[in-house]
């Protein structure tokens, strides 16, 4: 016997009236800002990288690893997650957030050992960007491979 | 007569409540709430080495300040009832078993206490039991580690989200006769409600059903209303999920007073407090209920209390297996005895 008003098509459409919206424009303008400075800092490390005669193909490398040493130790202090309440996307996407998503997992499950817990944990977040990532840049370099006579 | 209506058990021999204890970590000590708690927690960790350890300690200490209270020696204890949020509730078995008594261990998400409460009222006033420990916890920590992602992960959480409490409660029931203290008098067991709500952030909207239905199965099987009850306490809705509820109920022409309809979630944090929708676990109904509102109850500020605890049944399997959310209820009818 059921006792309920409403279908769960009228309960839906309720749920979501009381519901109170994410405050898009607020979160669109953090996201850019630190989205932004994040990247700003990366060309700056670039430029000064290029500077000390780093070469074309080291500087982003540099670049890479300076950042994610930052992202990995800010997550390590404890102020990463908090930056990623106020920026979400805008800290999630660049190359410290990857950092993060290695780095937190690698703290939370320490106490389950290092081969079950951290070594079987560590990609838990990050393995579904490489495992995709790895897969697209395969499919992409097979259509290059395939459409190089015309393009080049 | 030891049953009504069609969910409803009422107890003969009433047991009553010997001894009540809630335990609340520091950020719930923080909250509106604080004063009514017996104790709120410094560090949760609690000295241990690890958050699933430190829940497990904190529903001991819990246990173990209750027994004091009754001046119940552990070995006398007949039964513990109990249940928590993590795989295989161990924060409750690993309690279980440093306080030795036959256990019962218990599962229905944030409703847990209220469930332990129906039952163990069953057992004692069908003559089963002469006392039992009824127990429930949640920690922030192991919550957010096994339902969602690690702690220091940088990410953001919708408005609808809830903040999973780091508190325990525990009420120590007895057969004890003559008159004074509380009572429980009779105790509903809910159905599994699913109204097909799949997003697991939103337990309020995934629960407000249940709840709905257990409180209206109440008063059908035992012939009340609203006006029999000065205060009707729900679990963990949250203030988004009391608002449906109340919708529900309106529509339903189910009498629901706003000002005598209480969420333990909803009152457990300041706004301020960013746990957005407002505070969920076990340990929720479970320290709420044996602090705020038990204490309320020994004052006489409310004489008959609806304690409906509220639980939302799915594990991370079923949600990335794109399942709805089904929820459950419990209610128990405590009473102020003269």
């Amino acid at each position: 016997m059921s006792r309920q008003p409403f279908t769960p098509d009228q309960y839906r459409e309720l749920v979501s009236k009381l519901t109170p919206p994410s405050r898009m424009l607020r979160g669109y303008w953090r996201a850019f800002w630190v989205g932004g400075l994040i990247c700003a800092i990366g060309q700056a490390l670039t430029l000064w990288a290029e500077k000390l005669n780093l070469g074309e193909v080291t500087a982003p490398m540099f670049t890479t690893s300076v950042l994610v040493f930052a992202g990995t130790t800010l997550t390590g202090l404890g102020v990463y997650d908090r930056i990623g309440k106020y920026a979400g996307a805008g800290s999630a996407i660049p190359v410290t957030g990857f950092a993060n998503s290695v780095a937190a997992p690698a703290i939370e499950f320490q106490r389950e050992g290092a081969v079950m817990g951290v070594g079987a944990r560590l990609f838990t977040l990050a393995g579904p960007v490489l495992a995709y990532g790895i897969a697209s840049s395969v499919a992409v370099g097979i259509l290059y491979w395939l459409a190089r006579g015309w393009v080049l | 007569m030891s049953r009504a209506g069609e969910q409803t058990f009422v107890y003969d021999r009433p047991p009553r409540i010997a001894a009540h204890q809630s335990v609340a970590g520091p950020k719930e000590g923080k909250g509106p709430l604080a004063s009514w708690f017996d104790t709120i927690l410094e560090d949760d960790l609690l000295g241990q080495k690890s958050w699933e350890l430190a829940e497990m300690e904190m529903v001991r200490r819990c246990v173990q300040a209750a027994l004091n209270e009754a001046q119940l020696p552990d070995a006398r204890v007949q039964a513990m009832l109990g249940g928590d949020l993590n795989n295989q509730i161990i924060a409750s078995s690993f309690a279980a078993r440093a306080l030795g008594a036959p256990f019962i261990g218990l599962y229905g998400a944030c409703s847990t206490f209220v469930q332990a409460l129906v039952i163990g009222s069953a057992l004692i006033s069908g003559g089963h039991l002469e006392n039992a420990v009824c127990v429930a916890s949640s920690h922030y920590c192991t919550a957010e580690r096994q339902f969602r992602f690690p702690l220091e992960l940088g990410t953001q959480r919708p408005p609808q989200a809830s903040w999973t409490a780091t508190a325990c409660g525990c009420a120590l029931l007895n057969n004890a006769e003559g008159v004074g203290g509380l009572r429980i008098t009779c105790g509903t067991v809910g159905r599994i409600i699913d109204l097909n709500i799949s997003d697991a952030n939103h337990m309020g909207a995934a629960m407000a059903p249940a709840v709905f239905d257990c409180i209206a199965a109440h008063m059908a099987d035992t012939g009340r209303s609203a006006a029999d009850y000065d205060l009707i306490a729900t679990g963990d809705l949250g203030w988004i999920g009391r608002d449906l509820l109340l919708e529900l109920a309106g529509a339903a022409k189910l009498e629901l007073p706003p000002d005598r309809l209480i969420d333990c979630g909803a009152s457990l944090f300041y706004q301020e407090q960013d746990a957005h929708a407002g505070g969920s676990g076990c340990g929720c109904v479970a320290s709420v209920g044996c602090g705020w509102l038990m204490k309320r109850l020994e004052a006489g500020d409310i004489r008959r209390l609806l304690l409906v605890g509220s639980g939302a049944m799915f594990s991370p399997t079923s949600s990335q297996q794109a399942q709805s959310v089904p929820g459950i209820a419990y209610a128990a009818c405590i009473e102020r005895e003269d």
